[in-house]
């Protein structure tokens, strides 16, 4: 078999007709995965949402609030869940970006009486078997039920009432953060409405 | 090369006597980047399985056309593209995956093991070699990532493809779970695997 010479224009001529069809092939497969990779980043976010809030049967997605606030440098989401037009919770995301690996970012649910429902760790990249142990129940049970504003969400080192997690002071110290974030907004947001 | 070799023995060197990781140490950065549980060494291998099968094809297949001072770029080009379908598709129809494994699925494309057998194997041999060569070594490497995997989760979180066997409390070896786990274990499992394929 004999190759091609590496003249100039054979050369031109075989990367120009190689990148021509690899972009066309991208941009194929790019139109075929478009709606699920929508699909599937929505779902996530349901399914965050359906964790943390009690039943509810509208669609919080859709009726997201992004609010603007000096707290974080994104704009936050919140949700809000209703049950026949009932207000039922409000899932507002929280982040810190003291984590042992930067940022830490959950969802808080928050019942209408401003006690926690339940938290959600949407990203983190702490250290894995130590600051993961974070999305663990024996850790989440601690702020189920919680109202932040007599529950001090920050560890125990740091005159708070949270349990830290074993070698994951930092982790817990940023999770406490973010939580209590996500409690100031979602009480901001309930002032600023009345 | 090719002729010399027949099929099973082409298949077998990926496997056993040439084995990516154990033997060649190639792909050493996905190797020990994301083998934190037996599943991530799975998926990271098949993924890296697909793209490697894929690019043996393509570059088998257009040898004759591509100049030889070229070549660098457009199986790089050739293998990137690939990387991407595989990213793109992982994203959409597996996230779950696709977020275990982060920045590593892009990091396929600087897999030196892809370009080598690219290089070193798919543009010298006919398209059925390459194919077989690609799943030889494919399969290698995903054995060794999953074994790998496999040590690290057992030792370090006490579960293996996420069945736990002890309780979540239980103090497990964290260091395997941790960077320096992975060399730890990566040298006893290389050490293992030359013994008991030299001696047979």
């Amino acid at each position: 078999m004999s190759k091609k010479e590496s003249t100039f224009f054979n050369m031109i001529i075989a990367l120009f007709v190689i990148t021509i069809v690899a972009g066309a092939s991208l941009g194929f497969i790019n139109d075929i995965t478009k709606g699920p990779k929508a699909k599937a980043k929505l779902e996530r976010k349901v399914n965050a949402i359906k964790q943390v809030l009690p039943e509810f049967n509208n669609n919080p997605v859709e009726d997201v609030i992004m609010l603007k606030s000096d707290l974080a440098k994104d704009s936050i989401e919140i949700y809000k869940g209703t049950y026949d037009d009932q207000p039922i919770g409000t899932a507002v995301i929280g982040s810190s970006e003291k984590g042992y690996s930067g940022l830490v970012k959950i969802m808080v649910g928050f019942n209408p009486d401003e006690s926690i429902k339940n938290i959600v760790v949407l990203e983190q990249k702490e250290t894995p078997g130590l600051g993961t142990k974070m999305k663990g129940d024996k850790f989440l049970r601690q702020f189920r039920g919680k109202k932040p504003s007599e529950y001090n969400v920050m560890p125990t080192k740091d005159g708070g009432d949270v349990d830290a997690l074993t070698g994951a002071t930092i982790t817990t110290r940023a999770f406490g953060e973010a939580t209590q974030m996500a409690y100031d907004i979602f009480v901001e947001t309930n002032k600023s409405k009345n | 090369m090719a002729g010399t070799i027949t099929k099973k023995e082409n298949f077998l060197k990926g496997v056993i006597k040439d084995n990516p990781v154990f033997v060649m140490l190639l792909g050493m950065c996905p190797a020990l980047g994301v083998t934190s549980s037996a599943f991530n060494g799975l998926g990271m291998g098949i993924a890296t399985l697909f793209v490697l099968l894929m690019s043996n094809i393509v570059v088998s297949l257009i040898k004759s056309q591509i100049p030889s001072k070229v070549r660098i770029p457009a199986f790089i080009i050739i293998i990137a593209s690939f990387v991407t379908i595989v990213e793109m598709v992982l994203e959409a129809f597996i996230p779950f995956l696709y977020e275990q494994l982060g920045i590593f699925i892009p990091l396929i494309v600087v897999n030196c093991l892809i370009l080598g057998r690219a290089e070193a194997f798919a543009s010298k041999n006919d398209l059925l070699s390459s194919i077989v060569d690609a799943l030889g070594m494919g399969i290698g490497f995903t054995i060794a990532l999953t074994a790998l995997g496999a040590v690290r989760e057992i030792l370090g979180s006490g579960s293996i493809f996420d069945f736990r066997f002890v309780s979540e409390d239980a103090n497990t070896f964290i260091l395997f779970i941790l960077p320096p786990g992975a060399f730890i274990a990566l040298a006893y499992l290389s050490v293992l695997f030359n013994k008991v394929s030299k001696t047979n």
